[in-house]
């Protein structure tokens, strides 16, 4: 297992940029050259490579982040082509149209939760592809029917008993032409998909060797720091480079579009010089920016109509004339920064022709678009090499850092490592909107909701990627970003009347996509507002869901089976309280019962949290079960502590002091429970995030009668 | 100026400002980059090592403090995965994205060095200052103890 990444990758980086020959780490693509060329290679497509010695290496187009994508995709491709999943390998691909996610829009990029719902189907083809070469090459060698052999763990058997390894096969399957259409295995047969699996890239991280971004190491390469706008918006007027110049280290001072780069021989230097420069700064329309008047402007716009995405029935008219129970509730929440523990930072070569780029980055195809145009050269001549990613979480689908170490190497002719401080890294406003939702309903006598309408108030993310409204895959709404109301469209409770709303508001502040993006406010909001809706109708929060979820089983199916297992119902300890909620996001249905108890200082524990989830057709359920909760402590984090705050048209937070995360100390027990399907795969990197939130609140409704509709809670 | 100190194991000199963190001579001048940079104040527990074979964060300690002294990082545990808390972290699968994890393997080998069979509440006090943003807490708990487990049962 050791060997499963190449063991030499590290010197690898260094031998290949001596050679000028960039890092095409795996680099199949057919008609492209490789480092390393042997002709007894079978390398069928992009994304498959077996040497003689038996080796099955899988390239990996998508970026491992966490989510265990490094090992999802092999599994995928091993359980068509047969492979012995032991003598499995797997490796980064590089940036090439050719590695495009067709649930991305052929884009090379992850995120979304996307990567097994692009791959599912193009690596399954992949290995069928593959294991059918390799079956006719073993037919013409013993001059047998191919119908009289079948492949199994690395090996063509035929029906006399003899076998040839893949390996032995290799050469004589590059030769075979390949299928034109091939046949998947039915789902209940599969050995490897949907059966745990040991992560192939855990042992490459228990002992240092692992390369992130952040370990990027060329001859010559120089580290750089960025003077970077204190003030949103704020303009370099003018810098005096002189005493940073003669400070140890420091080879060069350079403004770019970002600030001012001061360039040394190491981290250490270039951060004293950047600490030390002196910029004068011209600040701009974001000096005035205050949270205070932030939070303001959301509260008066959505008092006022907004931009309707969604109508059903006549909510207006159902709620002016209705008689029954009314309700109105106000629910906010901050803007958040991803806090990756790795913080931003990015590697850039750029030559007369063309630019090499290394790093931890989410998106490679969008980067060499991007990067194109930064460095005046056709896309194709940006190279990427995507590392190990120390955290993602949406942050690392931006290109900042990129541009900056870019537009760096540029200036100084040498290779740039840009690396941003853990404070850059938490005042680059690249933030999860903060975003306001005004919910009104009417309740029957029996307490059901005759019309629902919510308004909510946030930025644009497609507009800040420069993206179509609907580019999150809801059905297209006039003038509506589908990031701004994904889980509020989706309302899943039975209403007659339903008309949700969006205005735009457009602050100078920096938003981009976070784990789950709309969903990560907008599911808090729904089932925040719904809990209200069951006290006011008087009834229990766990059987309105479900009563009013009759019609969708999914939804239903999950909330049931979170409920059981939590034991809904059944007394706690006093002074706690459960919570319970539901959302669906990337294809996958997700419920989650919280249970708290909050302490005489007002702080609350979480004493234990379970989850169910409706994923479809799982590949690892290991995997899955860690990432449901990864994402529960992502969510009660920030529903906890997470909080991006201005002043004076500054960021108040800097570290993690101050932008605080769960510690092991508050972890909760956290249980998962995957719910069987033969639904389509869904996605598993988000979906877990969208509940924990409502659910901590919900139960702190149940362990004591206050109902929050404000994050973070800091203190109850 | 010139710090010399051990390495694992191995005698060491570098060449740097005095008040260059420990950090930054191990990653960008002594090129061993599994110790990781997070927070630069000693708050999130990616860049610990051991010193005298005490876990501190090297981010916060200046290289002139460390002439003469023993420094020890995540590539000392083994060169082949066989230290009790990396059997314990791979049978786990503790990592997802690995960053923190080699701050939180240093914090778990000084926490079983000095307590062999550390309680809940033992494991809380050594561990929450290195940060996690996977959130693999209760998988580090687990490794941690199962760790601790087969250390007793070696002797």
């Amino acid at each position: 297992m050791n060997a499963i990444f190449d063991n030499s990758r590290r010197d690898f980086l260094k031998t290949s940029a001596l050679a000028g020959g960039g890092l095409l780490v795996g680099f199949v693509v057919p008609g492209a050259a490789r480092l390393v060329h042997a002709a007894a290679d079978f390398k069928p497509n992009a994304f498959i490579r077996i040497t003689p010695d038996n080796q099955v290496t899988v390239i990996c187009a998508q970026s491992e982040m966490g989510q265990g994508v490094l090992t999802a995709i092999p599994m995928l491709v091993a359980e068509e082509l047969e492979a012995d999943w032991s003598a499995i390998r797997v490796e980064q691909a590089p940036a090439n149209p050719a590695y495009g996610n067709p649930a991305f829009a052929g884009l090379q990029a992850t995120g979304g939760s996307a990567s097994v719902r692009g791959f599912w189907d193009p690596m399954r083809k992949a290995g069928a592809t593959a294991r059918e070469m390799l079956i006719g090459a073993a037919a013409d060698t013993w001059k047998v029917d191919k119908a009289e052999c079948h492949a199994e763990k690395g090996m063509v058997v035929h029906k006399s008993g003899k076998k040839l390894s893949y390996g032995q096969l290799a050469a004589a399957a590059a030769t075979q032409p390949a299928p034109a259409n091939v046949t998947l295995k039915d789902p209940k047969n599969f050995k490897i998909v949907g059966k745990p699996a040991k992560r192939l890239d855990t042992p490459l991280k228990v002992n240092g060797k692992a390369v992130y971004g952040m370990d990027v190491r060329l001859p010559g390469m120089l580290t750089a720091v960025v003077a970077r706008a204190p003030v949103t918006g704020a303009k370099v007027a003018s810098f005096n480079a002189d005493k940073v110049k003669a400070m140890p280290g420091v080879k060069h001072v350079v403004q770019i579009g970002s600030g001012v780069a001061v360039v040394a021989d190491g981290y250490w230097n270039a951060k004293k010089g950047r600490d030390a420069l002196e910029v004068k700064w011209e600040d701009g329309a974001g000096a005035s920016l205050s949270s205070e008047s932030l939070r303001k402007t959301f509260a008066e716009l959505a008092d006022k109509p907004g931009t309707v995405a969604v109508k059903k029935g006549d909510a207006s008219t159902a709620m002016a004339g209705g008689s029954g129970k009314k309700l109105e509730a106000v629910y906010e929440v901050p803007y958040l920064a991803h806090a990756c523990m790795e913080p931003m930072n990015c590697t850039a070569m750029v030559k007369p022709d063309g630019v090499e780029l290394w790093g931890s980055v989410q998106a490679p195809g969008l980067l060499q678009i991007v990067l194109s145009q930064v460095a005046g050269v056709k896309p194709e001549q940006v190279q990427v090499t995507t590392t190990m990613l120390g955290g993602g979480f949406g942050r690392r689908f931006g290109f900042d850092f990129a541009i900056d170490a870019v537009l760096t190497s540029k200036a100084v002719g040498a290779p740039v490592h840009v690396v941003y401080p853990r404070e850059d890294d938490i005042k680059a406003q690249h933030y999860r909107p903060a975003s306001l939702a005004k919910f009104q309903a009417v309740l029957d006598t029996a307490g059901n909701p005759v019309a629902a309408r919510v308004h909510t108030v946030n930025s644009s993310i497609a507009d800040a990627a420069h993206m179509p409204y609907e580019s999150n895959g809801l059905p297209p709404m006039k003038g509506v970003d589908g990031f701004s109301v994904e889980g509020l469209t989706e309302w899943p409770y039975a209403t007659e009347n339903l008309q949700v709303e969006w205005t735009k508001n457009e602050p100078p502040v920096g938003v981009w996509f976070w784990r789950s993006v709309g969903h990560s406010q907008n599911i808090f909001f729904v089932e925040g507002f719904v809990d209200e809706m069951a006290v006011a109708a008087g009834k229990d929060p766990y059987e309105y869901r479900r009563a009013l979820l009759g019609n969708s089983p999914r939804y239903k199916a999950v909330l049931e089976l979170a409920a059981q297992q939590a034991g809904w119902g059944k007394p706690l300890p006093a002074g706690h309280g459960r919570g319970i909620a539901v959302g669906q996001s990337f294809g996958s249905y997700v419920a989650e019962v919280a249970e708290v108890s909050v302490g005489k200082d007002g702080k609350v524990k979480v004493h234990r949290v379970v989850c169910a989830v409706d994923c479809g057709r799982t590949v690892n359920p290991d995997i899955i079960k860690r990432q449901m909760e990864s994402s529960i402590v992502f969510g009660l984090s920030a529903a906890l502590y997470g909080e991006i705050t201005f002043n004076g048209g500054k960021v108040d937070q800097s570290n993690f002091h101050d932008y605080e995360v769960l510690r092991m100390s508050e972890m909760p027990v956290v249980e998962v429970h995957i719910v069987p399907s033969t639904e389509a795969p869904g996605g598993v990197g988000e979906p877990g995030l969208p509940p924990a939130a409502p659910a901590l609140v919900n139960a702190i409704y149940a362990a004591t009668g206050k109902r929050l509709r404000k994050l973070p809670l800091k203190t109850v | 100026m010139s710090v010399t100190f051990n390495l694992n194991g191995k005698p060491v000199t570098a060449q740097a400002e005095p008040d260059t963190p420990l950090l930054w001579v191990i990653r960008d001048e002594l090129g061993l980059t599994g110790t990781k940079f997070g927070c630069g104040m000693a708050l999130c527990g990616a860049c610990t090592v051991h010193l005298d074979g005490q876990p501190v964060r090297s981010c916060q300690t200046p290289v002139s403090s460390v002439a003469g002294k023993r420094v020890a990082t995540v590539e000392s545990l083994s060169n082949n995965n066989s230290h009790p808390l990396q059997v314990a972290w791979i049978k786990h699968d503790v990592p997802q994205c690995g960053y923190c994890q080699s701050g939180q393997l240093m914090s778990a080998a000084a926490l079983l060095a000095s307590n062999k069979n550390p309680s809940d509440a033992q494991i809380d006090a050594a561990m929450s200052g290195n940060i996690c943003r996977c959130g693999t807490y209760n998988q580090i708990r687990a490794a941690i103890k199962d760790a601790a487990a087969s250390m007793t049962k070696e002797g």
